[in-house]
This record gives structure tokens, C-alpha cells and sequence, in this order.
């Protein structure tokens, strides 16, 4: 049953992306009206099928890279069917709708292996410490997906040769105001669930830190969002360089998201192979 | 037959000193429409008069005639003695060329400044004048209607209109895509040169609250204050205002640059980085163009901005083209709609004469059938019409289908031995076109 949910939430992502793509090229409001509605049929069924795997394996569904991408991909479409709803930037689509596509191509070529129902994955700590970084890592997405927009609108406003997105993106202050939303949202998301992680770690593993690479390079991407952050509040910092660090922030998260899971051991891939 | 004339002149035809003597002859008697009854020969007739044109749109059966009578009309208001110099300056289109141009004139193919935006809501304006005074009918009120609906598809479906096409246009199009709303934002305009105070009228006009002057002469600082109220600074200080201001204007005289690239960029960490968007339109240029590289600042000055307003103006003639080729279909389509109204008599007789045989029978069948009471009438009435309607259904829509065909008349004639509709009285002229909208 999950299958089936999991390959038609698969085939309205590849809708909804092919959609925003033409949405880029021809500006009709019922282009973007029939891509979104596909993004949010295709987050329904992946919703439904994340419910199922999860109520079959007894845990949320996010212990091995396939399901952890699955469930970040969700997030990722979620947050965007939302953030539309609140900021009304169409053409935002255009570039997360390709993300989310690709991402669930991932996780469906990542070979899974079940992992052993244990007692480590039942506690509510682990639900809010996943859901609270994957929900931060969504906006670091979105904010990503803004940062390239500000940076080819930016780029051509600088040089004075206009492409045609010139036309089709918005103004450079909306892109970096919706760059610093998600900062604003996505940074104390994720301060909060490594937190979390890490108390929970102190009390399973007797030590909040153990030089696991995931952590390592979590706390190295956690640093890059401080500094944007910081320099953002205090300094006022913006535009290119704002952008520049959403983009080199959101690389860390992938590396330590993916590349970890992947390449890497650790306890986090303990459970992951 | 009904035949659609336009008459008029336009920015190309007649210089401008002819277009506003007419334009404001017409406007004196309030509108040229209230005349209609003094042509004979115009059945309906439309007026539309804007700075860069004057024109007649009417309907005759009798072209020569009609065409005649409206130039009259144009000539008493212009006191008879223009009549020599008129006649070079007008156009005459006729039919389908008529509503060709009527599509061009709404869809701002036909205007000085193609793709702007206001010919429409004076098309409207006029329009509503004719249904006011009731000169237009149905061949004029569907053709408008049409020119409207067609007006909107080109502005939907081509960018025609989105292209800035003069410098204050480029500059205000520009600061939209920096800043996105650009009404809070502040404006300082160094020096004074023609193109700077449009422009800075223009970003006025966009909605821009706060303008600040600084010039060399304070009177003419004075001047610019008071005629864009706006506030003024002393000229040595204009750089200091550099930290607050969001757009800066600059044309001054000066052989050298004013503005530097340390100038600005000591300012940017206190202006906490917000973008600055420079429009140098001097020449000498005001501004160091190596202020363009700091980060959040950007430059333009009066050749990029020339430069957009070409590249805007050769897009623009790909939109209209665009434009041109729906205009052209729509045309042919409301050509089919025209070549219903040749039918049309024969539909509408065709009508009459069944209705007349139909009321003949009810009645001397009521007259046999005294006791039958009303709702038993009404229910025969209402048998009655529909089996005519039903009968008759084909046989319209066969006519109406054939209409588009050079062989109508053929079929025309056949219908009229058939059913002998020749000793049929024609249908009055305004009265029957009214159901043909269906």
C-alpha cells in the first residue's frame, strides 16, 4: 500500500515540477493553480504513505537514509504549499518543486534495509529532534532556492544585461527579505533540535557527544547559519553576501544530511546501514 | 446591406494643430453623438476622440452617402473653411479593414506609444457616450464589445505592454525590481536637468512620498522644492543625506565627478547595508563608475539606461506582432458573424410568417373552443410555439451555417421560394437584429 502511495506522490512531484518549469516560461496564474494543487495531492499521498511505514515499522519513519530523505522531501513540499499560502511567490515553485523532485528520486534509488524496531526510536525526543531539524533544514531549503533567485536577479541587475528571468523573477529586496524569514525561523529550529539530540544522547549513550561525524558536521553547519545570523542582526549584512552563505550553509546541510549517511559511520549510521 | 465605415485621422496622418481644433470643436458641443439624427444615412455611429486621434465609426447602406454626410458633420464644427486641408489628413477604412483597425486602436497597435495602456479606457469612455445618446446598435455594440475582449487577449497574452520605453519609465522599472515597493522609499535629486525632473516626477507619480532637492543655486533648489514639495539640503551636504536615501538622481553641470567610490562606500556599513540605487543622467557623469562594484549599489547612468530603453523598444515590436496576428484572427472570426447579418432578413421573415400563421390558427381555434379555460390556453399557446420553434430550428441553423459560403444567396432565394417569403414584408431594420446575438 505504501508503494503505491510512495509512486504517486512521486509521479504528482514530477507533475507539479514539469508545471513550474512551464510556469517559468509562460506566466498563466492556472499553470501555477494546477502545479501546486499537484504538489499538495503529491504531499497528501507521500503523508499517507510516511503514516503507514511508520504505524508498520512501530516508529517514525526516518531510520534509514531512504526513509530519512522521504520524510525530508515531505517536509520540504509541505513547508513550500505553505509558505506560498503566506508570501504568495509563485515562481519560488519553479525552483523548489525541481529540489523536492529530485530528492525523492534519491531516496527512491537509495537501497534500504529495514531496520530493527528498538527501543532507542520510541521516545518523543527523537520525533521532535527529527522533525524540528528537518523542518529547519526545509527552510534552509526554501531559503536556498531564494538565495540562487537573489543572486541571477542580482547578477543581472548589476551587469545591465537582462535575460529573460529578469522579467519573470521578483525585486531583489523580496528575495532577500524571504532569505532572512527563513533564517529567522530555520536557525532557532535548529538550535532547538540538536538540542534535543544531544540530550537525548546523554541520557541513551551516557555522553551528549561522541565525535560521531554526523555530529561533527552538524555543529559545523550549525556554525555557518550562527554566523549568518549573527552578522544578519548585529552587522545588517545582506543581498550577495547573504545569499552566498544560504547557499554555502544549505551545501553543509546536504553534506551532512546525505553525504554522512552515505560515506560516512557513525552511531547516526549505526542504524542507517 | 449593411456596410461598417471608419472615418478619422490619427498622429500619423494630421498634424497636431488639425487634431486638436477637431478634437476640441467636438468636445465643445459636448459630443458630436447628440447630432446623430441629422444624418440620414448613418444608421449607427460611434465617436472617439483622444489627444492623438479623431475618429467616426458608423454604419449605412449607402457608403458614398453616409461617408459624405460625416465629413459634413466634421466640417460644421470646423467652420466649413477647413474643408481644403482635411480632406489629405483623413482615412477611410471599410468593412472588415474598419474592424481590423478598431481591434488595432483598442489593443494599442495604432497608438503613438504602442502597448499604452489608457486608448483602451477612452474606447470604454466613448462607448459609453454612444449607448448613452443610443447611436450604437447591434452591428456596432458586438463590434466594441469584440475590440474590448480583444484588447484584453493581447494584454494577456503578450508582454506588449511591460516594456519601459522612455528613461523615467527604464529608472522607475528598475527601482521596482531593486527595492519592490517603492513608496517608502526616499528620493535626492542632485543638480537639475530636464530628464532628472521628469524622472523624479515620475517616481513621484509612482507613489514615492519623500523627495529631497539639492542644487549649487539654493534658488533654484527653492524652485524644485516648492514645485515637488519637496524639502531642500544645502549642496555641500548633499553626501551626507547619502545615508538615509534609497534612490539618488543626479545632473549636475559639474566637469567632474561629485560622487566617489569612498563616498559611498564609508556609508554603507552606517546605511546598514540597504541597497542604493544611483541614476547618473549627466553628462559629464556626476557619479565614479566604479561606485557600481560595491556590494548592494547599484549605477546606472544615461547610456545603460538608453541601452534598456532600446533593447525594450525591439522586444516590444516582437510583442506586437504577436499582438498583430490575434488582432488578424479575430477579425476573420468577426468577419463570420458579419456574414450572418446578410441572412438575417430571411431568418426574420421566415419567423414572421410562421408566427403569423401560428397566432391565425390559436385564434380561430380559441373562437371554436369558448369554454376552455386559461391555464388550458396558456398550455396550447406555449404547444403551439414550441413546435414552431422546433420546426423551424433546422432550417435556421442551416441558413446561418450557410452564410459563411459565397453560394448564400443560392441558398437564400431557395428558402424564400420554399416557405414564399417574397410578398413577406421586410423586417424593420432595428427591431429584428436584436435576437441575432444568439
Amino acid at each position: 500500500m505504501q508503494a503505491i502511495f510512495y509512486i504517486i506522490a512521486t509521479a504528482c512531484y514530477l507533475i507539479g515540477t514539469v508545471g513550474y518549469l512551464i510556469y517559468l516560461m509562460r506566466n498563466r496564474s492556472f499553470i501555477h493553480w494546477l502545479s501546486w494543487s499537484a504538489l499538495l495531492l503529491g504531499g497528501l499521498c507521500h503523508g499517507a504513505a510516511i503514516v503507514l511505514q511508520s504505524l508498520h515499522l512501530g516508529h517514525l519513519a526516518v531510520t534509514n537514509s531512504q526513509e530519512a530523505l522521504s520524510f525530508f522531501t515531505w517536509i520540504l513540499v509541505c513547508t513550500y504549499l505553505i509558505a506560498q499560502l503566506r508570501l504568495n511567490l509563485r515562481i519560488l515553485g519553479s525552483f523548489v518543486s525541481p529540489l523536492a523532485f529530485i530528492f525523492m528520486i534519491i531516496s527512491s534509488m537509495i537501497q534500504s534495509h529495514v531496520v530493527s524496531n528498538t527501543e532507542i526510536f520510541q521516545s518523543g525526543w527523537v520525533v521532535f529532534h527529527v522533525t524540528a531539524l528537518f523542518l529547519a533544514n526545509a527552510l534552509f531549503a526554501l531559503a536556498f532556492c531564494a538565495a540562487v533567485m537573489y543572486l541571477l536577479q542580482e547578477r543581472q541587475i548589476k551587469h545591465k544585461q537582462f535575460g529573460y528571468l529578469y522579467r519573470r523573477l521578483p525585486s531583489l529586496d523580496r528575495l532577500d527579505e524571504i532569505n532572512f524569514l527563513c533564517l529567522i525561523i530555520g536557525f532557532p529550529l535548529m538550535t532547538a533540535g540538536l538540542l534535543a539530540g544531544f540530550a537525548y544522547a546523554s541520557s541513551v549513550w551516557r555522553s551528549p557527544w561522541r565525535w560521531d561525524p554526523k555530529e561533527i558536521f552538524a555543529l559545523i553547519t550549525w556554525f555557518i547559519y550562527a554566523i549568518l545570523f549573527h552578522e544578519r542582526l548585529a552587522v545588517g549584512w545582506r543581498g550577495r553576501r547573504a545569499a552566498w552563505l544560504a547557499i554555502f550553509g544549505f551545501s553543509a546541510v546536504l553534506i551532512t544530511f546525505l553525504g554522512v549517511n552515505l560515506v560516512l559511520k557513525g552511531h547516526h549510521t549505526l542504524f542507517v546501514m | 446591406m449593411v456596410t461598417i465605415t471608419l472615418l478619422g485621422m490619427n498622429h500619423r496622418t494630421a498634424p497636431v494643430e488639425i487634431r486638436e481644433q477637431l478634437a476640441l470643436a467636438c468636445h465643445d458641443q459636448d459630443t458630436s453623438l447628440q447630432f446623430h439624427g441629422q444624418i440620414k444615412h448613418v444608421e449607427e455611429i460611434f465617436f472617439l476622440s483622444t489627444c492623438n486621434r479623431v475618429e467616426f465609426l458608423f454604419t449605412t447602406h449607402d457608403r458614398d452617402l453616409g461617408c459624405r454626410e460625416v465629413k459634413a458633420l466634421l466640417e460644421t464644427y470646423l467652420g466649413g473653411t477647413e474643408r481644403l486641408t482635411l480632406d489629405p489628413h483623413l482615412y477611410i477604412f471599410q468593412d472588415l479593414d474598419a474592424v481590423q483597425h478598431v481591434f488595432r486602436v483598442a489593443a494599442s497597435l495604432d497608438s503613438m506609444i504602442v502597448g499604452e495602456p489608457q486608448i483602451l479606457g477612452q474606447l470604454k469612455t466613448a462607448y459609453r457616450e454612444a449607448t448613452r445618446h443610443r447611436t450604437s446598435g447591434v452591428v456596432l455594440n458586438r463590434l466594441l464589445h469584440k475590440a474590448f475582449s480583444v484588447a484584453k487577449r493581447v494584454r494577456s497574452e503578450t508582454q506588449i505592454g511591460s516594456y519601459a520605453v522612455s528613461v523615467s519609465y527604464a529608472a522607475v522599472e528598475l527601482a521596482r525590481k531593486i527595492f519592490g515597493e517603492i513608496h517608502d522609499k526616499q528620493v535626492l535629486l542632485i543638480g537639475a536637468g530636464e530628464m532628472a525632473e521628469l524622472a523624479a516626477e515620475h517616481l513621484l507619480n509612482q507613489g514615492v512620498k519623500k523627495l529631497l532637492v539639492s542644487n549649487r543655486t539654493l534658488e533654484r533648489a527653492l524652485d524644485l522644492a516648492k514645485r515637488f514639495r519637496a524639502t531642500t539640503i544645502p549642496f555641500e551636504h548633499a553626501l551626507d543625506a547619502l545615508k538615509d536615501v534609497d534612490i539618488v538622481l543626479s545632473s549636475t553641470g559639474s566637469p567632474e565627478p561629485i560622487i566617489s567610490y569612498t563616498d559611498v562606500k564609508n556609508r554603507m556599513r552606517e546605511r546598514r547595508n540597504r541597497p542604493l540605487f544611483f541614476i547618473d543622467i549627466a553628462v559629464p557623469r556626476d557619479i565614479d563608475p566604479k561606485v557600481n562594484q560595491i556590494d548592494n549599489v547599484y549605477l546606472y547612468d544615461i547610456d545603460d539606461l538608453q541601452g534598456i530603453i532600446l533593447l525594450n523598444k525591439a522586444e516590444r515590436r516582437k510583442e506586437a506582432e504577436r499582438a498583430e496576428h490575434i488582432v488578424t484572427m479575430e477579425t476573420l472570426n468577426f468577419q463570420n458573424w458579419l456574414q450572418t447579418l446578410e441572412v438575417f432578413p430571411t431568418i426574420v421573415a421566415l419567423r414572421q410568417k410562421t408566427e403569423g400563421i401560428r397566432r391565425a390558427q390559436l385564434e380561430k381555434t380559441f373562437s371554436q373552443l369558448p369554454h376552455l379555460d386559461e391555464r388550458t390556453r396558456q398550455a396550447i399557446e406555449v404547444l403551439t410555439e414550441s413546435i414552431v420553434n422546433k420546426v423551424l430550428h433546422d432550417p435556421i441553423i442551416f441558413l446561418k451555417k450557410k452564410a459563411q459560403r459565397n453560394s448564400k444567396q443560392l441558398f437564400v432565394d431557395f428558402t424564400q421560394q420554399l416557405f414564399d417569403l417574397s410578398n413577406h414584408s421586410p423586417p424593420a431594420e432595428g427591431s429584428s437584429l436584436d435576437s441575432l446575438e444568439d
